[in-house]
């Protein structure tokens, strides 16, 4: 049987996948049938997709970093909501394996899984970009 | 052309290379960044995020199962993911700071090179370790899974992992910055550099994959390289077929299928190379 932080990994990792998979599937609906406004005209698309991406963010005053929160009233960038769920599960799924090796009291383990979080999280902030 | 034929065509592609990725035994990301960067109108900044997060879901879907059922091991992932995170960091962030036709003779010369890692590259599908090295121990790289097939628990354990960090870097690099996703290259290098069995190689790829390419991603997310127009229809045909190739695996003949998949990278790496050489 796989060790018991594996399955408590999967599980956590199973849950998040299923509700990205959904808000990408909605967000797409929404997007497409024009329920919501979008951010780029779709006429626009084909013009656009063409250009570096620092071209293409000039251009279409397309939001970086975290900025696309404030677009979510916008029928394309209210996908990124589940895109940002799938880019998050990892995380948390590491997150919630830490408890368990603190009980284990695997150091070794522990120190490679907090690393791996600081890392995940330092992308995800937008340190780099 | 329309713009709303791209979409389309985009997901006719990703569901023919969802059906053709699961028979061959590659991943879609390593198919989708030189066919739709050499075919498609798309700059290759949005194709190469597209790529990546096609990779990091489709790895994310397949993990649970396989972490659940044994047949992918979280502790021989997390070092090598650590590892392969950090380094495809940079790599995106190389990529997406290097000219446009740069990327495409790298992505030409890449794409050629896996085609010969394909051709030339053999399996084993339980590899010999005569004696694990200090750091695997250390890192306790070893375990028993259970093989459905041979129907008895198969005991596994690690050598090579200083030289394995090292591989692993590299090819996190190659992940960050052409999006291939990297089971082409992580499999081999647990099974043949590291001693791990076959099975178990392929089920951590996809889990160590699904880190790496997280860590890439985001970085390609906040520079604003992300069309839901592309990545939403890629996603979804890949995903449905990856479905139906897992369906058409017993009764297709896989050797062909992997000849074509060879020919089809030949293609697509040279078109990349002479894009990139602007002919």
């Amino acid at each position: 049987m796989a060790p018991i932080e594996q399955r408590i990994y999967a599980r956590w990792l199973d849950i998040g996948t299923r509700v990205g998979l959904a808000m990408l599937v909605v967000g797409f609906a929404v997007y497409v049938f024009g329920v919501l406004d979008p951010h780029v005209p779709r006429e626009e698309l084909a013009r656009l997709w063409t250009l570096p991406v620092d071209h293409y963010v000039a251009t279409a005053g397309a939001p970086t970093g975290w900025d696309w929160l404030r677009h979510l009233g916008k029928g394309d960038y209210l996908n990124f909501l589940g895109i940002s769920v799938f880019a998050s599960i990892t995380i948390v799924c590491y997150a919630r394996i830490v408890p368990t090796l603190l009980v284990e009291g695997d150091r070794l383990q522990l120190g490679l899984v907090v690393t791996q979080i600081l890392v995940l999280l330092a992308s995800a902030s937008g340190l780099f970009f | 052309m329309e713009w709303w034929l791209w979409p389309i065509a985009l997901f006719a592609i990703t569901f023919a290379m969802g059906i053709v990725a699961v028979l061959a035994g590659v991943g879609g990301g390593v198919l989708f960044v030189p066919l739709v960067g050499a075919f498609f109108p798309f700059h290759l900044d949005f194709v190469r995020a597209t790529g990546l997060l096609i990779a990091m879901t489709s790895a994310l879907s397949a993990a649970p199962s396989l972490l659940g059922s044994g047949l992918a091991s979280l502790r021989l992932a997390m070092p090598l993911a650590l590892v392969g995170s950090v380094t495809s960091i940079a790599g995106a962030l190389v990529g997406l700071a290097l000219p446009t036709g740069a990327v495409q003779v790298a992505l030409g010369c890449t794409i050629l090179g896996i085609a010969l890692l394909m051709w030339r590259g053999g399996r084993s599908a339980h590899p010999e370790v005569p004696r694990p090295d200090a750091l695997g121990v250390a890192l306790r790289l070893h375990g028993v899974y259970h093989d459905p097939a041979l129907g008895r628990d198969v005991s596994w354990q690690v050598h090579r992992t200083p030289a394995s960090l090292f591989v692993f870097a590299g090819i996190g690099l190659l992940a960050g910055m052409f999006g291939l996703g990297a089971g082409w290259a992580n499999v081999p290098a647990f099974n043949l550099l590291m001693g791990v069995p076959l099975k178990l190689s392929v089920g951590t790829s996809g889990m160590l994959l699904s880190v790496v390419d997280t860590s890439a991603a985001w970085v390609y997310i906040h520079r604003g390289a992300v069309f839901p127009m592309l990545v939403v229809p890629s996603l979804i045909g890949v995903m449905l077929g990856a479905k139906l190739g897992a369906r058409l695996l017993r009764a297709s003949p896989t050797a062909v299928v992997r000849r074509i998949v060879l020919a089809v990278l030949v293609i697509a790496g040279g078109r990349a190379l002479l894009k990139g050489f602007g002919i």
